[in-house]
């Protein structure tokens, strides 16, 4: 066991298990706003179909809000079991945000979804609306105090180091630290994003079911057209966030963009094979001068290589790769969501093409979500808070044979839960579009399974 | 605090006794909220049929989501403003906090998984949910033990937190009978008297090897407890220990004849009694272990941030935690009386 590496393990364990956790808040942060906004329709219009998508959503929203608070409750412990140095050195700034989103957010959020999700009927329909919203707005407010600690670890600012521990000048220059701003609209249009595709994506699987109730029209109409909108903005904001990071973090672009050498005029590199041992890439495709071009909106700007940065850059390959993968699905959405809202606003419905497109798409939110927290955690290292703490200095001194054990424990119950949980999603659609055929037609449906038993 | 060179009117001095209070306060809400429902999980394989199974889920259903919250607030205080025991407790009780936190996770999703999966799938989520329920249980209780004899690696120190492991899921059981006498009728109403009567000297047992060994870890706690005229004015905590068990033996005794003819009243006594059980269980161990947070190793000033950080939270504390208990107050009104049949 000594062969490995407890730093390693300890990463792996916290990227395994941050990476699982954040599935579910970014879903619960969009679908909060979107449930509220049918519960508001159904109370302005009083259509009973607003009232079913609420009703069907809700049970997502219930299961991907348990996730989210027992994944939650791992991640409270292990920031102190994993990277002790981490609060050591940064505790009175990473403290009083965590606190704060616990008190602020976690309680309302999770005490309101009581109400939200059985009070109905024991409250008045206005507090049940007012409680809806609460939920949402709590979500929101977890995101924001999560996501102001999370970019200041990336441009850590209104600070001073005294012995060693950093201490706080300018609450408000920590909060509102320099790459915060650009941090938390990309994550929250990415929570939109993903939640718009999985709506249309489950409801397209219910409409390939023959289920193509009002319901289920207008939430696949509802996503397309949020999602649709969100999509160029997502790319603006995207670019502007490189902008930023390219400003405060050199050598994370550098890696992203896989530019070895300093140099002006620096291609756009489209896809290659980074090699960390020579130092360059193979396999390379690329277009001169694009990435000067891009990046500092002059053909002949000089772009800094990750040679330029000895031991103080990110390894390569991961960070090239996720940020490939991360535009490309980016790309993809722009494509499905533009040209299924264009065949649904000429054909008005959907066809087998479009509604395939839509399945196949459901999930494309979280691909592209992990892909971009890769590229920008990944692309942070070696460093924990940026140029203050490296995050060899903050690991534990638990022995790597006990992080091994719950590491394998881990990865396990995430998969198995993982499968459960899409599994679930789709076992809840079949029910909810069965609820809605007329009896013939679901007899139709099950009679060959019956045929096999 | 002058034994400890403390002058409680800086905010060095004040503020780390203010958020050990917030903590234990934290914890306390933690172990009677959480532990009822954690309770009600341990119970869920003794229930007769399916429709017993649901009533009892849907009396936790509205709350539990909120309850674990508190852990994540206790956890989170010992993380922000007293981060060195932090580093000490957790590193200590590393796999038994793992094994908590897998245990939790499965019995959180089951909650949600055994309505939504497929209903060929729900006895296999009910019994994810019974074991992740008495695993999380027992794996709190051993890290009582633990905490308690202050993370000695000796085999006497294990089998003692195995022990006090098993004597909180009879807590936790006896928790959860009492609540659900307070929120269920009928069969199932019976059936948790019955369930309470069993919990209840598994768990005077563990109240008692906590109270006779707390002192004998250490000199200092032993003198706390024993000297004079200390030993006096705290007899009223173990005595009122006593009485509680009393009230709830006789409770449990005759409330099957009130149920009979259609009587509720002192239906909700089994259960604030044994919330007072563990107030005063709490209390008692509070007493013996302020102001260490690692026995005779580390004081809560010695673990304490720096005040400017902990002033800032002790803003939003202030503030905030009156709102907290405010609307959890007003989520319990709304689902007051007798757990009902719950869907979306």
């Amino acid at each position: 066991m000594d062969a490995v590496d407890p730093i390693v393990l300890a990463r792996i364990q916290f990227a395994a298990n941050i990476t699982f956790h954040i599935l579910f808040p970014t879903i619960s942060i969009g679908l909060g706003w979107f449930l509220l906004f049918f519960k508001m329709r159904f109370v302005a219009t009083k259509n009973a179909f607003w009232m079913d998508a609420y009703q069907f959503w809700i049970k997502i929203f219930a299961l991907t809000f348990a996730l989210g608070v027992v994944s939650g409750i791992t991640m409270s412990f292990q920031f102190g079991t994993n990277w002790p140095g981490f609060m050591n050195t940064v505790g009175n700034i990473a403290g009083p945000l965590l606190a704060y989103e616990v008190l602020t957010a976690f309680f309302l959020e999770a005490t309101m979804l009581g109400i939200m999700l059985f009070g109905r009927g024991r409250v008045s329909e206005a507090v049940h609306t007012g409680a809806t919203f609460l939920v949402a707005a709590g979500t929101t407010a977890s995101a924001f105090w999560i996501l102001a600690l999370n970019s200041w670890m990336h441009t850590p600012a209104g600070f001073e180091m005294i012995d060693g521990k950093a201490h706080v000048t300018n609450w408000l220059a920590v909060i509102f630290n320099p790459s915060f701003p650009y941090r938390i609209t990309h994550m929250l249009l990415a929570s939109g994003l993903t939640v718009a595709f999985l709506l249309a994506g489950i409801s397209a699987y219910r409409w390939l079911k023959k289920d193509q109730s009002q319901e289920v029209m207008t939430t696949i109409r509802a996503a397309l057209l949020v999602a649709a909108t969100l999509i160029p903005i997502q790319i603006i904001v995207g670019d502007l966030h490189g902008l930023n990071t390219l400003k405060h973090q050199p050598a994370k672009i550098a890696a992203m963009e896989g530019i070895w050498e300093t140099q002006q005029g620096a291609p756009a590199v489209l896809i290659a094979l980074p090699d960390a041992k020579t130092q360059s890439n193979q396999f390379e495709i690329a277009i001169p001068k694009l990435a000067s071009f891009y990046l500092t909106h002059d053909w002949q700007g000089e772009i800094k290589g990750i040679k330029s940065f000895p031991d103080q850059h990110p390894p390569v390959a991961p960070v090239f790769f996720a940020f490939r993968l991360m535009v490309g699905v980016g790309l993809l959405m722009l494509a499905v969501s533009w040209f299924v809202a264009w065949q649904i606003y000429r054909k008005k419905n959907l066809t087998h093409v479009t509604a395939k497109m839509l399945l196949a798409m459901t999930f494309s939110g979280w691909l592209a979500l992990i892909a971009g927290w890769y590229v920008t955690e990944i692309g942070r290292q070696p460093w924990l808070v940026y140029n203050v703490l490296t995050t060899a200095q903050a690991a534990s001194q638990v022995p790597a044979s006990h992080i091994a054990l719950t590491l394998g424990l881990y990865l396990s119950l995430y998969a198995v839960l993982l499968i459960a949980y899409v599994s679930v999603i789709f076992h809840l659609a079949k029910k909810a579009t069965q609820k809605n055929l007329p009896a013939e037609q679901i007899l139709e449906q099950t009679l060959p399974e019956v045929r096999h038993v | 605090m002058s034994e400890f060179g403390i002058d409680l009117l800086s905010q060095a001095g004040w503020l780390p006794l203010v958020f050990a209070l917030v903590m234990a306060l934290a914890i306390l809400a933690y172990v009677i909220l959480d532990g009822y429902d954690l309770g009600v999980g341990i119970l869920l394989r003794q229930a007769e049929n399916l429709s017993q199974k649901d009533t009892m889920i849907a009396s936790i259903s509205p709350f539990w989501d909120a309850n674990e919250t508190w852990l994540v607030l206790g956890i989170g205080i010992l993380l922000v403003a007293f981060p060195l025991a932090h580093g000490v407790i957790l590193g200590a009780l590393y796999l038994p906090v793992a094994l908590m936190l897998i245990a939790l996770t499965l019995r959180g999703v089951a909650f949600d998984f055994r309505v939504k999966a497929k209903a060929h799938h729900q006895p296999l989520w009910d019994q994810v949910f019974y074991v992740g329920s008495l695993l999380a249980s027992w794996s709190q209780g051993f890290m009582l033990g633990q905490f308690i004899t202050g993370f000695r690696e000796a085999t006497s120190s294990y089998l003692f937190s195995a022990l006090i492991g098993f004597s909180l899921i009879a807590g936790y059981r006896l928790l959860a009978a009492g609540w659900l006498i307070m929120k269920t009728e009928g069969a199932l109403q019976l059936k948790a008297v019955t369930w309470a009567k069993n919990s209840l000297w598994l768990t005077a047992a563990g109240v008692l090897a906590i109270s006779l060994a707390t002192p004998w870890v250490s000199s200092r706690i032993f003198d706390k407890w024993f000297s004079f005229p200390n030993v006096l004015m705290l007899l009223p905590i173990p005595a009122m220990t006593l009485v509680l068990f009393g009230v709830i033996a006789r409770s449990l005794a005759r409330l099957p004849v009130r149920f009979a003819q259609k009587n509720q009243y002192g239906a909700s006594v089994p259960f604030t009694c044994t919330v007072g059980i563990f107030l005063l269980s709490f209390y008692g161990l509070a007493y013996s272990i302020f102001p260490w947070l690692v026995i005779d190793r580390m004081t809560i000033w010695q673990a304490a941030s720096a005040p400017e950080a902990l002033l800032v939270i002790f803003y939003g504390v202030a503030i905030v935690l009156p709102v907290i208990i405010g609307y959890t107050v007003f989520a319990y009104r709304v689902f007051w009386g007798k757990a009902t049949k719950l869907s979306y």
